[in-house]
C-alpha cells in the first residue's frame, strides 16, 4: 500500500505565529484547471484588525533596527526561498497553471528581486537624502524615513512575484505590512510566511491574510491605525475608488491600483511611495 | 526738565508706522485669466478687509465655477508650449519673477500687512524676502529636472490646481506657483477669501514679466470656487495648504481619480525643553515658536514640553518675555504680533481657549491694551495643561501657548508624539547626541533643534500622519510636480 501524505493546513500568518480565521470560515483554492487544491483560512475583520496591531506593535522595534541589519534579514529571506524553491515552483504551478520551466523562471525573478531590495535598505538615504544648503549658519539634512504601517492589496494573478515586488520595497525601509494575497491564488503566499518566519524576520512585520480583499479592504482603508494603503492588486475602478477615498479619514498615503510588468527591473517608487521626509535644522556656531 | 518730560522707560516706544502710500489700491479687482484681467461671469463680488481696523480695502471677484473653467482652460492652453520650452528659457522667466519682487518687496510688504494683519516686520524681513528667494531658488531647478529625483526623463503633470491659506499669502503662493512652473506645469491658484491682494499684485508681475498668458491664473473666491478647481476634471495635479478637515475632504474628492496631490495640513507641534538647554535662546525659540504670525503658523510650537526641574525657572522668563511682546499696529515696525487674520478666526481662538478654562488648564497672559476695533487676541499661555485637554490636542491657530511638563526623554518623545499630527518640533538641549536621538524618534518632517520656525526654499516642509503629504521646498519639492517620463 503506498504511503498517504500529510496534507498542510494553510493559516493566516499574524503576528509572528500561524492561526486559522478567528472567524472559522475557509474558502476552496482550486488550481486553473479546477481541482481542488486546499482550503485556505479566510480571513475576516478582525483577523485585519488583529493583524494591524501586529504590524503597529513590530513598528518601532523594525524601523529602528540598523539598515545594515534589516538589509541582511531581507537577504536571508532570498536565502530561505532558494532553500524551498521546489516547494515554490510546485505552488506556482498549481496557482498559476504555468509549465515548470515557466514557474522556475518566476521563483528565480522572485528571488532576485528579494536580493535587489534587500541591497536597498543601507542605500535608500543616500539616494533620497540630502543636506540642503540654506540661506543661513544652519546645519540642515533630509532623510527618509519609513511611513509606518502599510496595508498593501497584492496582485491577483502573479501570486509569487507580484506578492514579493509589492511588500519587499514596503518593509526594506522599516515599514510593516498587512497584505492582503491574491483571493484565488493565495499558497504561494502562505509557504512565504513559512519562509518569513525562519528568516529572522521580526513577527509582525509581514502579517499575511488569504481572503476577499474587497471585504478586508474597507477595514484597512478606515483603520485609524494604518498610514498607508497600496491599491496595486484591487481590481475594480469603483472599488479602489472607494478605498482611496475611505483612506482619506487619516490622510493614508494611497499607492493607486496598477498592473506593472513585474518582471521588469523596479524604480524606486514603491519605496518612496512609503517615505517620509525628516528635515532637521540645527544652528552652526562656536 | 518738566516732570511730564519723564523719559520713556527702555521698554516704551514711539510709534514708527510703515507708510501704506505705495500701495496703491484699486476699488476692485477682476480675476487673472489668461493673462489678463477679467470680470467674473456672473459679476459676484466679496470684500476683503484689513483685519487690524476692518476697513474694506478692496471688492473682489467671486470666482463661479464658469469662471474656473476659462481659467482651466487657459491653463491647459498654456501648456502646451510652456512645457516644451527649453528649461533655461522657463527659468529665466521664473528668475525675472523673483528680481521684480525684490524690487517691488516693499510693496507687497505693506499690501501683506494690511490684508492679512501681520507685522511689517514679519511681512518685509520674512514673507517677501523668501518669496523671492522661492522663485530664484526654483528658477534654477528649470533646466536641471533630469537630477530632481524623477529618473532620467522627467515630465511635467499638465495643469496644477492650488488652493491656498490666508496665514502667509504670499509665501504659500510662491511655495506653490515656483516649483510648478519651474517642472513645466502651468497654474490655476486660488488665494484664500481673506488675503487675496498680494496674489493679485503678484498677477501684475508675471504681466511685468511677460509671462506667457495663462501659465499663471489667479481665482479669487472663498471654498465653493476651491471646490470648484481641485474638481475640475481636466486638472492634472491639486496642491492644499490648509486645515486638516478641507484636506481630508480634497483628498475625498481627488480619490478615483488621476489626479496627483499633496497636502499641506495642520500641526500641533511639541516645544522640547531640556534642563540642559541654552536657556537665553530656547526662551526666544519658544516665543518666535507660538507667537510668530500671531501663531498662524501650520508649524507652530503650541505644546511646549518642559522638563519638570527647570519648569519654573522656563515659565519665569518665558513670562517676563511676554510682557515685552508689542500687540497692535501692523504697520507699525515696532510691533511684535498684529491683527488675527478674521472675525471667524478670532471667535474660533477665543472658543478654544474658553475650552481651556473649562477643562481647568490655568490662563495668564500679560497686561496689554487692545485696539478697540479689528482683531485682536492677547499672547496667551496655559499652565496645568494635560494630554487629555483639547487646548493641548487641537490646533488652535492663534497665539496660545499650552504648557506641559515631562521628566525623561522617552517620557518627551511619548508626549510630542502622542498626536495625530506630525508637521514638526523643536528640541532645546546642548547635548549633541541627545539632539540626534530626539530627532530620531520625533514622528514630524521637520525638527529644529536649537532654533524654530525657520523656513528655506532648500529645505523641504511638510508633514507625517495627519499633517498631509508630499514636500514643499528643495528637490523633494520639485519632485511633487514631476513623472517619471519614458526612456533613458
Amino acid at each position: 500500500m503506498s504511503r498517504l501524505d500529510v496534507r498542510k493546513t494553510y493559516k493566516l500568518y499574524i503576528g509572528g505565529a500561524f492561526p486559522r480565521s478567528e472567524s472559522g470560515h475557509t474558502y476552496e483554492v482550486l488550481d486553473t484547471q479546477g481541482r481542488f487544491l486546499a482550503n485556505a483560512a479566510k480571513a475576516s475583520r478582525k483577523d485585519a484588525r488583529d493583524a494591524v496591531g501586529a504590524a503597529r506593535k513590530a513598528f518601532g522595534g523594525w524601523s529602528s533596527r540598523t539598515p545594515y541589519n534589516r538589509g541582511q534579514i531581507l537577504y536571508r529571506v532570498a536565502e530561505m526561498i532558494e532553500g524551498r524553491h521546489d516547494q515554490f515552483t510546485a505552488d506556482v504551478v498549481a496557482a498559476e497553471g504555468l509549465t515548470k520551466a515557466q514557474a522556475t523562471k518566476v521563483v528565480d525573478a522572485a528571488i532576485d528581486r528579494w536580493v535587489w531590495y534587500a541591497g536597498w535598505a543601507d542605500k535608500l538615504a543616500q539616494v533620497t537624502g540630502n543636506a540642503n544648503q540654506v540661506a543661513g549658519p544652519f546645519f540642515n539634512l533630509s532623510s527618509p524615513e519609513p511611513t509606518g504601517v502599510v496595508a498593501v492589496v497584492a496582485p491577483a494573478d502573479d501570486s509569487l512575484l507580484g506578492l514579493v515586488s509589492v511588500v519587499a520595497p514596503a518593509i526594506v525601509s522599516g515599514n510593516t505590512v498587512v497584505v492582503v494575497t491574491s483571493y484565488d491564488r493565495p499558497l504561494p503566499a502562505i509557504t512565504l510566511s513559512e519562509v518569513l518566519a525562519t528568516s529572522d524576520l521580526p513577527g509582525g512585520v509581514v502579517n499575511v491574510l488569504t481572503g476577499d480583499a474587497t471585504e478586508l479592504g474597507p477595514w484597512l482603508a478606515g483603520h485609524l491605525d494604518v498610514n498607508a494603503l497600496d491599491l496595486t492588486g484591487v481590481d475594480g475602478a469603483e472599488v479602489a475608488a472607494d478605498l482611496e477615498a475611505e483612506a482619506a479619514v487619516n490622510l493614508k498615503r494611497v499607492l493607486r491600483p496598477s498592473s506593472p510588468d513585474w518582471t521588469a527591473e523596479p524604480s524606486l517608487t514603491r519605496m518612496t511611495a512609503f517615505l517620509e521626509t525628516k528635515t532637521v535644522w540645527h544652528p552652526v556656531g562656536v | 526738565m518738566a516732570d511730564h518730560m519723564v523719559p520713556p522707560t527702555p521698554l516704551e516706544y514711539a510709534p514708527a508706522p510703515e507708510s501704506r502710500s505705495i500701495v496703491d489700491l484699486e476699488p476692485s479687482y477682476g480675476l487673472f485669466i489668461d493673462g489678463a484681467f477679467t470680470d467674473g461671469t456672473d459679476g459676484g463680488t466679496f470684500k476683503t478687509v484689513n483685519p487690524a481696523t476692518e476697513e474694506v480695502l478692496a471688492e473682489v471677484t467671486e470666482a463661479t465655477p464658469a469662471d474656473v473653467d476659462l481659467a482651466v482652460a487657459a491653463a491647459r492652453r498654456a501648456f502646451r508650449s510652456w512645457s516644451r520650452m527649453p528649461g533655461r528659457e522657463r527659468a529665466k522667466y521664473l528668475y525675472r519673477i523673483a528680481r521684480i519682487i525684490a524690487e517691488r518687496s516693499r510693496e507687497l510688504a505693506v499690501l501683506e500687512s494690511l490684508d492679512n494683519g501681520k507685522p511689517i516686520k514679519e511681512s518685509r524681513d520674512v514673507d517677501v524676502p523668501l518669496v523671492s528667494q522661492w522663485f530664484f531658488y526654483y528658477a534654477g531647478w528649470a533646466d536641471k529636472l533630469s537630477y530632481a529625483g524623477a529618473g532620467p526623463n522627467p515630465r511635467p503633470l499638465g495643469v496644477a490646481a492650488q488652493v491656498i491659506p490666508w496665514n502667509f499669502p504670499l509665501l504659500m503662493l510662491s511655495w506653490k506657483i515656483a516649483p510648478a512652473l519651474a517642472a513645466g506645469n502651468t497654474v490655476v491658484l486660488k488665494p484664500a477669501e481673506t488675503t487675496p491682494l498680494t496674489a493679485l499684485l503678484f498677477a501684475e508681475i508675471c504681466q511685468q514679466a511677460d509671462l506667457p498668458p495663462g501659465v499663471v491664473n489667479i481665482v479669487t473666491g472663498a471654498g465653493a470656487t476651491g471646490e470648484a478647481l481641485v474638481s475640475h476634471p481636466d486638472v492634472d495635479k491639486v496642491a492644499f495648504t490648509g486645515s486638516t478637515d478641507v484636506g481630508r475632504s480634497i483628498a475625498r474628492a481627488v480619490a478615483g481619480t488621476e489626479k496627483k496631490l499633496t497636502l499641506e495640513l495642520g500641526g500641533k507641534a511639541a516645544n522640547i525643553v531640556f534642563d540642559d538647554a541654552p536657556m537665553d535662546q530656547a526662551i526666544e525659540g519658544i516665543v518666535s515658536g507660538i507667537f510668530f504670525n500671531q501663531g498662524h503658523v501650520c508649524c507652530a510650537g503650541s505644546r511646549l514640553l518642559v522638563q519638570e526641574n527647570v519648569y519654573d525657572e522656563v515659565m519665569e522668563r518665558l513670562k517676563r518675555r511676554m510682557t515685552t511682546l508689542r500687540v497692535g499696529d501692523p504697520l507699525d515696525k515696532n510691533t511684535d504680533i498684529g491683527a488675527i487674520n478674521s472675525r471667524e478666526q478670532l471667535q474660533r481662538i477665543t472658543a478654544l481657549a474658553e475650552v481651556g478654562d473649562a477643562e481647568g488648564a490655568e490662563r495668564w497672559s500679560p497686561p496689554c491694551e487692545l485696539p478697540s476695533s479689528g482683531f485682536w487676541y492677547a499672547p496667551t499661555v496655559f499652565t496645568g495643561v494635560t494630554q487629555a485637554h483639547r487646548i493641548a490636542r487641537e490646533e488652535i491657530f492663534g497665539p496660545v501657548l499650552s504648557v506641559l511638563t515631562f521628566r525623561t526623554p522617552d517620557e518627551a518623545i511619548a508626549k510630542a508624539n502622542n498626536t495625530p499630527y506630525g508637521l514638526s518640533a523643536g528640541v532645546w538641549t546642548e547635548k549633541g547626541s541627545r539632539i540626534l536621538a530626539m530627532a530620531d524618534r520625533l514622528r514630524a518632517g521637520v525638527v529644529w533643534a536649537n532654533t524654530f520656525n525657520k523656513f528655506d526654499p532648500a529645505s523641504p516642509f511638510g508633514g507625517y500622519k495627519e499633517s498631509g503629504y508630499g514636500r514643499e521646498g528643495g528637490k523633494q519639492g520639485l519632485a511633487a510636480y514631476l513623472q517619471e517620463g519614458e526612456g533613458q
